[in-house]
């Protein structure tokens, strides 16, 4: 697991780009697809967006929808994958 | 290779055109299992259409698009219709080039003599009739319209225009075509724009002149389209969505072939062309993008 202070940074990094991005607050476990109201497409630009930013690449099993609903799963996958990465 | 060596399963299909369409056909093609060789002669487009694809294969996955039971089909990309391997025999030609009647006319005359007759020739053009083009090959029965919507992977329904001089035998291999891409088909008779174009196009024409007048900022537009009308982007996203140099094409084509004035396009949507905010592909248009996509 990342350092918890890692993981905060992450959530408020996301929360900030959402917010500019939509013009909306967000909350860490608010769905983005079901309550946001945010189209598909939306989540190609947020994988692309963690991609560049967190320097990961999400393939095979984890590039699935359920991955990026919150701001609480793309924290725990980012996580996941910089683990991987620095293994 | 001959044609013989291919089963119809493996025939390919030609893509004229590697821009916002060409790409989102060849994406759903290849994720169906069908090979496609793609067409596009403007320098440097194909290598960027080729990332583009990637990048759906992988948006189509994400979204349960992606049939899980299909090899992804095989990409062949050429940069003149003269290097396609047409004795190889393809399923059918989609012309997805820019929205211009007599450009479009010329390349369905410079190609129709290649394939086979009874081979589906397909426009995937947004409001030109099919019958204006089909003047131009010497086959009109092989000639009929899709109307592929963007993102065509993440869309189910695609709208088939058969013009007064398509034959039987297109429309059914064209239908089977869609079969196999698991689109619902509904056909429609041609006119300028079709149903879809004729009905949106103008809309999003007003929604952009909404804008302009200052009556709503696009943001809210938008939101109250979708929160009251039930419609997935908003308009002005759509636009976006669409390329606003394509919409401002068809509106053009619109207007000029029915002479309704709704559908003359406004100025936002012209200076947003001039100042080369098309939209999505140029990672701004009426919003702005992480990147162009
Ligand atoms: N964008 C949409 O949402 C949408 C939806 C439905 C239908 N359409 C229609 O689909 C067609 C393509 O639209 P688009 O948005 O992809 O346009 P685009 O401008 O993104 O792409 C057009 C491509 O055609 C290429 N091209 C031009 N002349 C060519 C030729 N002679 N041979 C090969 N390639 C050539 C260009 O280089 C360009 O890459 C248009 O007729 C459009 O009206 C668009």
């Amino acid at each position: 697991m990342g350092t918890s202070t890692e993981n905060a940074s992450v959530e408020q990094q996301l929360l900030s780009f959402l917010e500019e991005r939509t013009k909306t607050p967000w909350t860490p476990d608010r769905d983005l697809f079901a309550d946001g109201g945010l189209s598909s497409l939306f989540a190609m630009e947020l994988v692309v967006h963690l991609e560049s930013t967190y320097d990961i690449m999400v393939a095979g099993p984890d590039l699935q929808l359920m991955n990026f609903r919150t701001v609480n799963a793309m924290v725990a996958m980012v996580d996941r994958l910089r683990q991987a990465a620095g293994e | 290779m001959t044609s013989a060596a291919h089963e119809p399963q493996d025939r390919a299909l030609v893509v004229l055109g590697a821009g916002v369409m060409g790409v989102g056909i060849t994406t759903l093609a290849l994720a169906h299992g069908v090979p496609v060789t793609l067409v596009d002669t403007a320098e440097g487009v194909l290598p960027v259409a080729r990332g583009r694809i990637r990048e759906g294969l992988r948006m189509a996955q994400m979204m349960g698009a992606l049939p899980k039971d299909v090899t992804t089909g095989e990409l062949t990309e050429v940069t003149a219709p003269a290097e396609v391997d047409w004795a190889a025999g393809p399923a059918a030609v989609i012309e997805a080039i820019t929205e211009d009647a007599e450009l479009k006319a010329k390349v369905l005359a410079e190609v129709a003599p290649a394939v086979t007759p009874g081979t589906p020739l397909i426009s995937n053009t947004s409001s030109i009739p099919i019958d204006e083009l089909a003047g131009a090959i010497g086959r009109p029965e092989d000639l009929l319209g899709t109307h592929f919507m963007n993102p065509s992977y993440l869309i189910p329904t695609v709208e088939l225009i058969r013009g007064p001089r398509t034959g039987e035998a297109a429309l059914r291999a064209t239908r089977e075509l869609l079969d196999r891409l698991r689109r619902k088909v509904i056909v429609v008779n041609d006119a300028p724009g079709f149903v879809t174009s004729r009905v949106l196009h103008p809309m999003i024409n007003d929604a952009a002149r909404v804008v302009e007048e200052g009556t709503a900022s696009v943001e809210d537009v938008d939101a109250l389209m979708r929160g009251c009308l039930g419609h997935p982007t908003g308009p002005l996203r759509t636009a976006d969505l669409i390329g606003i140099d394509n919409l401002v094409d068809s509106l053009w084509v619109l207007y000029r072939r029915t002479g309704d004035e709704g559908c003359r396009p406004c100025e936002l949507l012209l200076s947003k062309v001039r100042d080369g905010h098309h939209g999505r592909k140029s990672g701004r248009g009426f919003y702005t993008y992480e990147r162009a996509m």
